[in-house]
């Protein structure tokens, strides 16, 4: 190379190195610099008990990453309901006549049959939002509201809570605080604790009876219930597969608990119904529960186990166990079996029914989901992500709730009739993530 | 750190992408505090340096280099990258009047740079001479013929290569933010930093003592060394250089150890660092009749 005829060497090259790299490159999307699109969560489910409640919900989940970790996340649940629902009132062997939750108009229920309020039907409508951001180095901070309305019922919940990453992010504590507004508006009023339910003629409605609200012995206006919860919780990562959980929650709530559609019979020596009435519970509920989950990955699936102990000052203590496993069938295919257990021992002014002349107690429900029961859930999920990135799952489950006797001796004929009717459940749920 | 696993961390007022390719470990400097950015930058990037790896590594049996280098003299259709790949070592070959040659590669069987005083012998070096010449390929836009017991090799520009394709990707991802794209010392900033005037990485400087680096300030372009920092022998107190020179079949003499360019392009810089390399002891010289910033070590 002679280096006086070589100055254009470095102009040369510097064409030559535009030729190669002028073309187009394989790029791939671009990234607007810190933002990622919203992504979509929806589903719609299926639950179905023999002969009783139905519910068909619609679920869309939408989240957004604003990038520096500020994540919105906006969700909306539909939900009808229609059916029927145990009412708390014993079965006769005779055919018994009930009044509407309206007071107009009745029903009545075939002799052996347990007494349901076939008026069962509401839509329900949830909208939350949640925003999350870090506010400092390793400090995450969670802000949220929710409003759920159905026709007598409505709920606004204000959430807020701290995530602490400790010990290169292995470690995380959180606290978080939440505060729920409940109102009831029930239908034809509330009725006070322990009314007479008016049998009704069956003459058909607007017969004038509920012209006056204390004769039915409702009281006009609504009701509302106030819940504050505590949640303590701590995450930590135990190794590279596995990740370990654990939380406490207390919640405390102050107000109107009652079920006003719930009711209670008063039966004699002979176990005859003589006189039905509504329901009168406890104005203030304290709920502690302790939470620990314990999540597994193997080379092909997830182990995901969980245990929850929960007691209340109305002496329902329960026990939950959960337990998912995925196996992975293909890169893009997955099934999971679920299996759960659930228990809970009754409320301590739980009882199936009154005895007609025993001085009237304090408190009394006969709402079975305050008795003492076991459920089971059986299940199966199956996953697919699709070629273009969705995901797409089935879930179908059994659900059977199993309510016990708490050790009431039933009197007369009262021992020919299911006094603890079991609930089977269907579930069905597609799910489609985009 | 595993081939094909990349690592994303902060560091200071930056974030440091990290992944290994082409036997280098290749690290990015993104000038941005948002971790996801950081992420998707580092994984588009790995993605174009194992791509780029896997289609012209010499380790591989499955891409269009092992095709080429076993064709027996028939003739290998060539896509459009490794048309514009081709033409650019013969823009070399033609700059560099023979002295740079992408299928010298050969001369690998017969010089091990391993830091030992095995010469080899000039009957080891004479039958592959015989196997190099590029004015004895044969390209057209869609094929090469390359004749029977010839080697190609993109060994000398095909790390830079990766890294201006690499940097490009980066512009086209975040066309807003500066990333430093550095794969074992050949570099590319994508565009000025931000806040910051420039870039400090050090280089290797192979004259010193206790690895020593050079401390480079780099607001924009590309930079690149060439040399033997530990690629050579030494037999009788001579240093031979693993920069060959294709007529000879033996090194270049009384060449620098090392030569940093700086220019527009990576892929610029290590081609006129190597072609300074070329030139033994008038490295220096054909670098200053450049006109371009380089640090030559001796």
């Amino acid at each position: 190379m002679q280096l006086n005829s070589k100055k254009s060497i470095s102009a040369a090259l510097a064409a030559a190195s535009c030729a190669l790299l002028g073309a187009p490159v394989h790029a791939e999307s671009t990234i607007n610099s810190d933002a990622e699109a919203w992504k979509f969560d929806t589903a719609i489910l299926f639950y179905g008990e023999s002969e009783r409640v139905q519910l068909l919900e619609g679920v869309v989940n939408a989240s957004k990453d604003f990038g520096n970790e500020q994540v919105f996340n906006g969700k909306v649940v539909i939900d009808t309901l229609t059916g029927a629902s145990a009412t708390g009132a014993v079965a006769q062997p005779y055919v018994q006549t009930f009044t509407r939750p309206s007071g107009k108009g009745g029903y009545t229920v075939a002799a052996g049959d347990t007494p349901l309020d076939d008026t069962f039907h509401d839509t329900r409508v949830q909208v939350s939002g949640q925003w999350t951001q870090p506010i400092m180095e390793d400090v995450r901070a969670s802000g949220g509201l929710q409003f759920s309305k159905e026709y007598d019922y409505l709920s606004i919940v204000a959430n807020g809570s701290l995530a602490f990453d400790f010990n290169q992010k292995n470690t995380t504590l959180s606290a978080g605080l939440s505060y729920a507004m409940d109102t009831i508006d029930p239908v034809g009023g509330r009725p006070t604790d322990f009314a007479m339910m008016t049998a009704s003629t069956g003459h058909g409605e607007g017969d004038g009876y509920d012209d006056d609200d204390n004769e039915n012995g409702e009281s006009s206006g609504s009701e509302s219930k106030d819940t504050a919860d505590l949640l303590l919780g701590v995450t930590q990562i135990i190794n590279r597969r596995m990740l370990m959980q654990f939380n406490y929650s207390l919640s405390q709530s102050d107000g109107y608990h009652n079920d006003p559609y719930k009711l209670l019979s008063v039966v004699n020596d002979q176990g005859y119904t003589q006189n039905i009435l509504y329901e009168s519970r406890p104005d203030k509920r304290t709920k502690q529960s302790f939470f620990w989950q314990t999540k597994y990955a193997m080379d092909q699936g997830v182990v995901d186990v969980s245990y929850r102990y929960a007691s209340d000052d109305w002496e329902i203590d329960s026990h939950t166990i959960d337990t998912r496993l995925r196996f992975d069938l293909t890169e893009t295919t997955y099934i999971q079996p679920h299996i759960r257990y659930y228990q809970q021992t009754e409320a301590d002014f739980y009882t199936p029914f009154l005895a007609e002349g025993a001085p009237l107690p304090e408190y009394a429900s006969a709402d079975y989901r305050l008795g003492k029961m076991s459920a089971i859930t059986l299940g199966i999920k199956y996953g697919m992500q699709l070629d273009n990135g969705d995901e797409l799952a089935f879930r179908i489950e059994y659900y059977q709730q199993t309510p016990k006797n708490p050790g009431i001796d039933a009197p007369g004929i009262l021992q020919g009739e299911d006094l603890y009717p079991s609930v089977k459940a269907l579930i069905a749920q597609v799910n489609y993530r985009f | 750190m595993s081939h094909q696993s990349l690592q994303v961390e902060h560091q200071g007022d930056h974030y440091c992408g990290r992944f290994f390719a082409m036997a280098s470990p290749c690290e990015l400097l993104i000038d941005c505090l948002d971790p996801s950015v950081a992420q998707q930058v580092t994984q588009a990037a790995a993605n174009e340096a194992w791509r780029i790896e896997a289609k012209y590594s010499r380790y591989k049996s499955d891409n269009v280099m092992h095709a080429i280098n076993n064709s027996h003299g028939q003739p290998v259709a060539i896509d459009e990258e490794t048309g514009r790949l081709l033409s650019f070592a013969d823009t070399c070959y033609q700059l560099s009047d023979g002295l740079f040659d992408v299928t010298s590669g050969v001369l690998r069987k017969a010089w091990r740079f391993d830091g030992s005083d095995n010469i080899p012998s000039k009957q080891q070096i004479a039958p592959l001479l015989k196997r190099i010449g590029w004015q004895h390929v044969q390209i057209t836009p869609q094929s090469l013929t390359l004749p029977s017991g010839f080697e190609l090799d993109f060994g000398g520009i095909g790390k830079e290569y990766a890294v201006d394709s690499v940097a490009k990707i980066c512009l086209q991802l975040a066309p807003h933010i500066s990333v430093l794209v550095n794969f074992g010392g050949d570099i590319q900033v994508t565009q000025p930093r931000a806040a910051q005037p420039y870039w400090q990485v050090g280089i290797e400087r192979p004259g010193e003592q206790d690895n020593q680096h050079a401390v480079v300030h780099i607001a924009n372009g590309g930079l690149a060394t060439s040399g033997d920092a530990q690629r050579y022998l030494l037999k009788d107190g001579i240093r031979y250089s693993h920069i060959l020179n294709p007529k000879t079949g033996y090194p270049i003499q009384h060449a620098p150890r090392s030569v940093t360019v700086a220019a527009e392009q990576c892929i610029q810089s290590g081609l006129l660092a190597t072609l300074a390399l070329l030139q033994g002891k008038d490295a220096e010289l054909f670098l200053q009749q450049q006109s371009v910033t380089h640090w030559c070590y001796w």
